[in-house]
């Protein structure tokens, strides 16, 4: 909401010196937020000029300047004219333009002095509209005063500050959803007094008493709404207004147009104008009808099915049953109510006779046809959020006055002013229940006095006070909204600090630590940490190479993407995170090492129901709503591109593999105390062949790692081989266990080397399971040292070396034991993967 | 010293010569002085230690004198010995100190070569300012929530008291789920962990909800379709908006440093009343400049939004507001990161580029 500062001090004191700046900060101490100052940030010398000669010189650069010199009488102290360079030529010689002089500042701190250009010295400069922080005027350039000014008489020298309003000042302000009087200069006004106690006036007070009752002779109007939406009529109360004779060609003068300008609405016509004028004065949005084309009567009702409207902005609009419409006759829809006015019934050039329409809509009602065409307007704004309910006579009664004031017309006895009663709202209070909720004992005459403040018509004593709050505060409808205007209007800087004392918590969860531990512990081996937006589309699904029924096709879809190339929430980390390496690769970081936790999509989703607010719903209800939402479980993604450890003075580079991907699944186990099983994988987006496919001990899938599938690497843009690996971090945090200790041996250990021949296709954590199991207890570890493919073994085999490290509790092994034990290991490695020992 | 003895060999009998002996000491303890390394050390020491070494001849023809004469030159003998002995092991040791020292200085590296071998990674920071707030939190006996992104409308809005025709709702730039009349969202502020917590734990409660949140925001300097949310919610017997003051106080003081100055103001939340936004006093200027870019020349730099829970939200949630009052409040966790560190650019909080993180340490 724009405030044009002149307008504010209309209807509240506000002290002569007083700056925008100040008015902001008195008005953030009761809830109106400072967006913006506007105005006011230019300094002069900025004059009224006389061009006397305009030399037109092409440039090398091809453009051509102009070599002026103009009159600015004695503003710049000699009288004599001044050398001005211009580079726009939509004026002429003996044209009164705008001279900004040496000394001057124009907006954004532009500081204007005399310097040499093209061959000149260039001593000011002839402004444009937009140098000065003015709307364009469709000069197309610099501003020629004879257009803009037509009325004024003008001299060179003039000081050209007031006469553009650059010496004025306006305040840009956040209403909140629930200040719905505050999109009005009445509202503010209000507000200015609460903060500051300046003296306000409510200007409706007499614009009220001046209004004239509804009589019977008023244009007939009729309401007849036949779904009132959740139980509330859509109109309940309808003032019509007739003015005639108007003068077709009188305009609107120029301190309304300014105000409009200001406020941030365009000047159309005077008629429209004197509406808009009123609705920001006093926030009662208006609209007036051409008389001549409406036969009557109004009928406002709802719209029916397949109904068009083509509104103001020239579109033509499929209705829904739920619109309120006014209508001419019943039929013929004129407007889209408290929205937009319909092209049929709009103001013209030739307009003589106006009906003026100021309603109580229902927000409910508005708010959902403004939605539902995506058509937010002044007047739907103002509805939505409240607009005083007992404001509709006394805004037209405005109206009527402004266009008989300005526009030379007739307004007619008759008034219509339809009424439905509202049912009032009566808050039960006690008093000390406020300072018990805001923590600060006030006494109870000062709870009585700034309600009273705030318009509250109070009765009752003691501990108990039925407060009506005033018309214009329907969001005033329980005692804590009571507490709120109190506290505030006593100031939230009143308000003590205090810690209160928690009972005292159980400490981060089990999980919460996990993830911290996860997340170090990759952040230690070298990834960085990302994290992505969840949305994916469908195209990366085929990238990734998931056959048609993979399950992590399946997820939910945004109705509202941001982009419908991505519309789609992930079921998977590793994407994101490959997506994240590529951008880096693409800005010049060759080696990369990510990781990323997030949640992902891991289940079907159902139907949550929704009840109205205040009410709980039923834990049976409540039960059926959180099933409908979707499983996300956490999973933790990583990958490496180009070298896990860098070339350097210490020698080569080593590239990223498969086992550094894998092995941060390993480490992960070990941190978490997680037995887990690694065996051959194939899921894409991996290398087929090297795919580890991971296991909790019962079975449970928990991730895979590995090198990417070629075919990936390049549909993903990468290049190289990039490896990586995705797991299910909540199972593998669930799955942590505490071990109980066992002990250590003081004894030595021994140790026994072998070496065993296998089919290629063997694999070795299956030789090294039966290894384990054949060793029995004693065995304290299994290193692989060595794998050996070649000549000597053939086709098809390779010999894998273990290292078997034997320890007993309490005593020392003997030679012959060892040996037995080993034995009994490649034993059982021979029954399990028909392994042969190697001699 | 005894008088001639002619029976005496005259060329073993020289070797016991006292005067021969004192030239074998002689040369033996120049040679000795003379030995520059260990290695010149062992000829010295064999050529005048070892068994075909002067004094060890002399010692053997100790045995060949008459017994009266073998007392006075087994000492003579025995006292060269000891001092060529004394002085091959004093010689020893200052040789072997000095290569020692030699060796250490040979093997000398340049230390300021980086040693980057196993380059460490990094955690993001926005996720290290969220447990940072966290662990806060849990000092002052709170605990820490969670719940999904993927939510319920009801959980994120109606419980909360965002009636679905009050403009609040529509102000929320809310992500749908397809279709939207099933009801589900991406969730707009971390409150629906709120609403699930007072459902499945009653009152009292005091717990902070931390984590991500989306609004159909497009990707500026300054906006992020996604970004991360820090709530607090307690709910207590005679809980009061100065209890709300002192938790966010202490916040600030923890996450900003002593002397930080806050301010309450008024506002509008659909789930408190009385509302209120929490500001905090520049960081920059102080609230002196009004050229300030950090504050608009206001003096203040918003933080959060806050307030008493209201009466409707406890009600959804089967919390009697007759016997219970509560306090929330919620806040940007990238925000906090940003006056934290001065990033100025949220795009560089989620593009994932490495340099971002690498600016930072393992705590923010
Ligand atoms: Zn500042």
């Amino acid at each position: 909401m724009r405030v044009p500062v002149d307008w504010l001090r209309e209807y509240v004191e506000i002290p002569k010196q007083a700056r925008g700046a100040d008015i902001a900060a008195a008005l953030v101490k009761v809830g109106l937020e400072e967006e913006g100052l506007h105005g006011a940030d230019l300094t002069g010398p900025l004059v009224v000029g006389r061009v006397l000669t305009q030399q037109l010189e092409p440039q090398k650069n091809g453009k051509t300047i102009g070599w002026c010199t103009v009159d600015v009488g004695d503003a710049n102290g000699t009288g004599e004219p001044q050398g001005i360079v211009c580079g726009a030529h939509n004026f002429q010689e003996g044209d009164l333009v705008v001279v900004a002089l040496p000394g001057s500042v124009l907006p954004g701190g532009f500081a204007i002095s005399a310097r040499k250009t093209y061959g000149h010295v260039s001593a000011g400069m002839i402004c444009a509209a937009d140098e000065l922080g003015l709307p364009d005027d469709g000069s197309g350039g610099i501003i020629r005063l004879a257009d803009r000014l037509p009325a004024h008489e003008l001299a060179p020298g003039d000081d050209a500050v007031p006469l553009l309003g650059l010496d004025r000042e306006t305040v840009e302000i956040n209403v909140t959803p629930d200040r719905g009087y505050c999109f009005s200069m009445r509202g503010v006004a209000r507000e200015y007094a609460h903060s500051t106690g300046a003296s306000f006036v409510d200007p409706v007070v007499a614009l009220r008493d001046r209004a004239p009752a509804g009589n019977d002779a008023g244009f007939p109007v009729e309401l007849r709404d036949e779904a009132p939406m959740r139980g509330r009529a859509g109109c309940t109360r309808f003032v019509a207004r007739i003015v005639r004779d108007l003068d077709p060609a009188a305009t609107t003068p120029d301190w309304m147009a300014t105000r409009l300008t200001e406020a941030g609405m365009r000047p159309i016509s005077l008629p429209v104008d004197i509406t808009n004028y009123v609705m920001l004065a006093l926030g009662q949005p208006l609209h007036a009808y051409d008389l001549d084309t409406v036969t009557g009567p109004i009928v406002v009702r709802r719209a029916r099915a397949g109904e068009t409207l083509t509104t103001l902005d020239d579109v033509r609009r499929t209705l829904y049953p739920q619109d309120l419409l006014i209508t001419d006759g019943g039929e013929r829809p004129l407007g889209l109510a408290g929205v937009m006015g319909g092209q049929d019934g709009e103001l013209g050039e030739g307009t003589t006779a106006v009906l003026v329409e100021a309603a109580r809509f229902d927000p409910v009602t508005i708010a959902r046809s403004a939605r539902r065409h995506r058509l937010t307007t002044e007047a739907s704004r103002r509805f939505e959020r409240g607009v005083d309910t007992d404001l509709a006579a006394a805004a037209a009664q405005l109206a009527v006055e402004l266009l008989v004031e300005l526009a030379g017309g007739r307004a007619d006895a008759a008034v219509t002013d339809l009424a439905e009663p509202l049912e009032p709202v009566v808050i039960d209070l006690d008093p000390a229940a406020i300072g018990r909720l805001v923590g600060v004992d006030y006494a109870v005459d000062r709870v009585t006095a700034i309600l009273d403040e705030i318009g509250c018509s109070i009765d009752g004593s003691g501990d108990l006070f039925a407060v009506t709050p005033p018309t214009w505060r329907p969001d005033l409808t329980t005692w804590p909204d009571l507490a709120e205007e109190v506290a505030r209007i006593d100031g939230y800087d009143r308000i003590p600090s205090v810690l209160p004392a928690a009972p005292g918590g159980r400490g981060l969860t089990t999980e919460q630590e996990g993830r911290r531990l996860a997340a170090n512990l990759l952040a230690g081996r070298g990834f960085s940490q990302v994290w992505s937006a969840p949305f994916v589309g469908e195209a990366l699904f085929d990238q990734l190479g998931y056959p048609a029924d993979d399950p992590r096709r399946s997820t939910l879809r945004i109705a509202n993407p941001l982009s419908d190339e991505a519309p789609l929430l992930r079921t998977s980390v590793l994407p994101s995170v490959l997506e994240v390496a590529r951008r880096n690769v693409s800005r010049g970081t060759k080696d990369v090492a990510l990781f990323e936790h997030g949640l992902v999509l891991g289940g079907p989703a159902g139907v949550a129901p929704t009840y109205d607010v205040g009410v709980y719903p039923g834990a049976e209800a409540v039960e059926q709503i959180a099933a409908a939402v979707p499983a996300q479980p956490r999973h933790l993604a990583w990958a490496m591109v180009g070298e896990a450890e860098p070339a350097g003075w210490w020698g080569p580079g080593r590239a990223a593999d498969w086992a550094d991907a894998v092995g941060v699944v390993h480490a992960l186990a070990e941190a978490f105390a997680v037995e887990i099983r690694v065996s051959t994988g194939a899921e894409a987006p991996f290398h087929p062949g090297r795919c580890a496919r991971v296991e909790l001990a019962d079975g449970t899938y928990l991730g895979s790692a590995g090198e990417l599938h070629p075919k990936v690497v390049s549909a993903l843009g990468l290049s190289g081989r990039p490896v990586g690996g995705e797991l299910d971090l909540d199972r593998l945090i669930a799955a942590s266990t505490s071990p109980q200790a066992s002990g250590l041996s003081n004894y030595p250990s021994a140790q026994s080397d072998v070496a065993l021949v296998v089919d290629a296709a063997v694999r070795a954590a299956d030789v090294e399971a039966a290894l384990r199991r054949g060793a029995g207890d004693l065995l304290e570890s299994v290193t692989l040292f060595d794998v050996y493919e070649g000549d000597q073994l053939g086709e098809g085999s390779r010999s894998l070396a273990y290292r078997l490290v034997f320890r007993a509790p309490e005593r020392t092994l003997r030679t012959e034991e060892v040996n037995d034990l080993r034995d009994a290991a490649v034993a059982a490695a021979g029954t399990a993967t028909g392994a042969t020992q190697r001699i | 010293m005894s008088g001639p003895n002619t029976q005496y060999d005259p060329v073993e009998v020289s070797a016991l010569d006292p005067a021969a002996i004192d030239q074998a000491v002689q040369d033996a303890l120049s040679a000795i002085a003379g030995a520059t390394s260990l290695d010149d050390l062992k000829t010295v020491r064999t050529a005048h230690q070892g068994d075909r070494s002067p004094l060890a001849l002399a010692n053997r023809e100790i045995g060949a004198l008459p017994p009266t004469a073998k007392a006075e030159a087994g000492k003579r003998v025995g006292q060269a010995r000891g001092r060529v002995g004394g002085a091959l092991k004093q010689r020893q040791a200052e040789l072997e100190s000095e290569r020692d020292e030699r060796i250490l200085v040979e093997e000398a590296v340049d230390v300021t070569m980086l040693p980057g071998r196993r380059p460490l990674g990094r955690r993001h920071p926005i996720e290290l300012m969220g447990e940072r707030i966290a662990d806060i939190m849990v000092g002052l006996g709170w605990e820490v929530a969670e719940g999904p992104e993927v939510e319920a409308e009801w959980f994120t809005f109606d419980a909360l008291n965002f009636d679905a025709d009050h403009p609040a709702r529509q102000m929320q730039d809310t992500f749908y789920v397809d279709p939207p009349e099933n009801g589900l969202v991406l969730r707009t502020h971390t409150s629906p962990v709120q609403a699930r917590s007072m459902l499945e734990r009653g009152a009292p409660l005091y717990i902070a909800c931390i984590g991500r949140v989306f609004r159909t925001d497009e990707l500026d300097a300054t906006h992020m379709p996604a970004f991360h949310q820090i709530e607090g919610l307690a709910v207590d017997e005679g809980l009061t908006m100065a209890d709300l003051k002192g938790t966010l106080d202490r916040l600030a003081t923890e996450l900003f440093g002593e002397g930080i100055v806050t301010r309450l103001r008024p506002s509008y939340f659909p789930f408190t009343e009385p509302s209120a936004e929490m500001d905090l006093r520049c960081f920059v200027c102080g609230g002196t400049d009004p050229d300030c870019r950090a504050c608009s020349g206001t003096g203040w730099i918003e933080w959060g939004g806050c307030g008493m829970v209201n009466q409707n939200v406890l009600r959804a949630c089967d919390v009697d507001p007759e016997k219970y009052t509560g306090f929330a409040f919620g806040m940007g966790v990238d925000r906090a990161l940003m006056f934290r560190t001065g990033q100025s650019d949220m795009r560089e909080m989620i593009e994932g580029d490495v340099r971002f993180n690498a600016q930072f340490g393992m705590e923010i």
